[in-house]
């Protein structure tokens, strides 16, 4: 049996949607796991590239994005871009056979306090289902 | 638009007319390969005194910096300049003119069908004379040159995109059977006014290079299935990358890293006590030097979805990591998400800078 973990999971959130919509979960006291560690940025199209991938080689078990809703974005189309520049990152992961399933994007508004609640919980099981990052021991990365 | 039917060697015939541009007035300055007499190698030259042309080789498998990255900086000096590329260097300063890195506004391209160049390696003391005979028959015969670079072996854009001028080299071009000087755009027709050689209305068959064609393509199986069919995974990418002794060669050579100020090479990464205590407070040990994964994984994100697959990344590594197979194996998918080809088209923007709003559903 694989051994129970608490997976680590960076958030970067939207200050406009995301992580207001984390502050909305926790006023309204909906349960989520510890996994989730928020970090808070102006937008999700701050988020560059190799924040994604220092965040995995350095042991993250995985990484999200939140964002406002495309269409929604505070700066209008920041959302865009950064779903552009995730592809990016997902399809070098993929092409170099590493676990892109580590790297997730949502889009949850600031109302979306359930939701936010909800993504936290299934995104921490598929990573628990997935295991502990191998890049967590190894010191060649 | 016509052509120019070549008498002579392609090398021979493009010389000329760097001579007549110069002479004429036409242009300030040349780009060229040159031989340097003193050793027997080669290198890129900028050129503006006509005599000075003697040396020149124009056509020649060898590239030893990618002339794209050279002329970004002197393309927008406001001179007239006429450079020689090969299609990849062209594609390179293509993509750099979408990053307003260069100008085509005094610019004559004058690009070839390409054999592939050979390493730098094998680019002294006169062994390239010796390559050159065996090297030109098996391209008149479309087939892919031996000890040529990894990513040239494997590069289906060997016609070049959007030069004003295309040389056709069947191969054959000491003897200069076959070959056509082909004027694609009225920047060409205008150059070449004055110049002699007998016209054409011949137009630039591709249909002629499908055997060649087919040939690469089987050699890029051949090279991305050697990189594992589904990526190298965690352990592979120590395998590939874990030599890697963190010089950044790959990276000032490549013609698409042009940012002055890489992220790699900022502040961000100036390795400080504070960074090993609290790096070795979680695992107890460190390779060093640090962050060469990360760096080679960063590039990959930054600029795969550009990468000409020139090859010259690989070409200066010290210890021989394939770079360029893979920066081209990426690139390719990272650049097909969004219908990108780069430097077809000076038009296209880089897929980072646009977005559509009704695309990649599945994410989010």
């Amino acid at each position: 049996m694989k051994k129970e973990f608490t997976p680590r999971i960076t958030s970067f959130l939207c200050k406009w949607c995301t992580y207001t919509g984390a502050d909305l979960a926790g006023t309204a006291r909906l349960q989520y796991p510890t996994s989730i560690i928020p970090i808070q940025v102006m937008c999700s199209s701050r988020v560059d590239p190799v924040f994604l991938i220092k965040a995995f080689l350095s042991g993250s078990d995985g990484v999200l994005i939140g964002g406002c809703h495309p269409g929604d974005c505070h700066y209008e189309t920041g959302n865009y871009h950064a779903r552009r520049r995730f592809a990016i990152v997902k399809s070098v992961f993929e092409s170099l056979g590493l676990e892109s399933q580590r790297l997730k994007l949502s889009w949850i508004s600031a109302s979306e306090g359930p939701k936010f609640a909800r993504v936290a919980n299934e995104y921490t099981e598929e990573i628990m289902e997935l295991g502990e990052n191998p890049t967590r021991k190894n010191i060649f990365l | 638009m016509s052509s120019i039917v070549i008498d002579t060697s392609a090398s021979r015939k493009v010389k000329e007319l760097l001579r007549f541009l110069l002479d004429s007035g036409k242009i300030d300055a040349a780009v060229t390969m040159r031989k340097i007499p003193e050793n027997n190698s080669y290198d890129l030259t900028l050129i503006t005194d006509a005599p000075d042309l003697d040396e020149a080789v124009p056509v020649i498998p060898v590239m030893t910096v990618n002339a794209g990255q050279v002329l970004s900086s002197i393309s927008t000096s406001g001179k007239k300049i006429a450079a020689v590329l090969k299609p990849c260097e062209l594609r390179a300063f293509v993509e750099l003119v979408k990053r307003e890195q260069g100008s085509f506004e005094n610019l004559l391209t004058i690009s070839y069908t390409c054999g592939g160049v050979f390493p730098l390696e094998l680019v002294k003391e006169g062994q390239i004379e010796e390559l050159l005979p065996k090297y030109d028959k098996t391209i008149s015969k479309g087939e892919v040159p031996i000890n040529t670079r990894d990513t040239c072996r494997a590069c289906e854009h060997f016609i070049p995109m959007n030069a004003d001028i295309t040389v056709s080299v069947s191969g054959e071009c000491e003897s200069g059977k076959g070959c056509v000087m082909y004027l694609n755009t009225e920047k060409a027709e205008e150059f070449t006014e004055g110049f002699g050689g007998e016209r054409s209305e011949q137009k630039f068959d591709p249909s002629l290079f499908q055997k060649t064609l087919d040939a690469r393509l089987a050699e890029k199986g051949k090279l991305f299935a050697s990189i594992t069919k589904d990526g190298p995974g965690l352990d592979g990418l120590l395998d590939l990358f874990g030599k890697c002794v963190g010089c950044h060669g790959c990276n000032s050579v490549c013609p698409i890293c042009y940012c002055l100020l890489c992220d790699f090479e900022s502040a961000n990464f100036d390795y400080n006590l504070p960074y090993f205590e609290e790096y070795l407070s979680r695992r107890g040990a460190l390779r060093l030097p640090p962050d060469t994964i990360f760096f080679h994984m960063g590039r990959l994100t930054h600029m795969s979805f550009s990468c000409v697959g020139c090859g010259m990344c690989s070409d200066v590594c010290p210890v021989g990591i394939p770079v360029a197979a893979v920066f081209k194996k990426t690139g390719e998918k990272t650049a097909a998400l969004f219908d990108y080809v780069p430097g077809r088209d000076v038009e296209e923007s880089i897929p980072v800078m646009v977005y559509k709003e009704e695309e990649l559903s599945d994410i989010g």
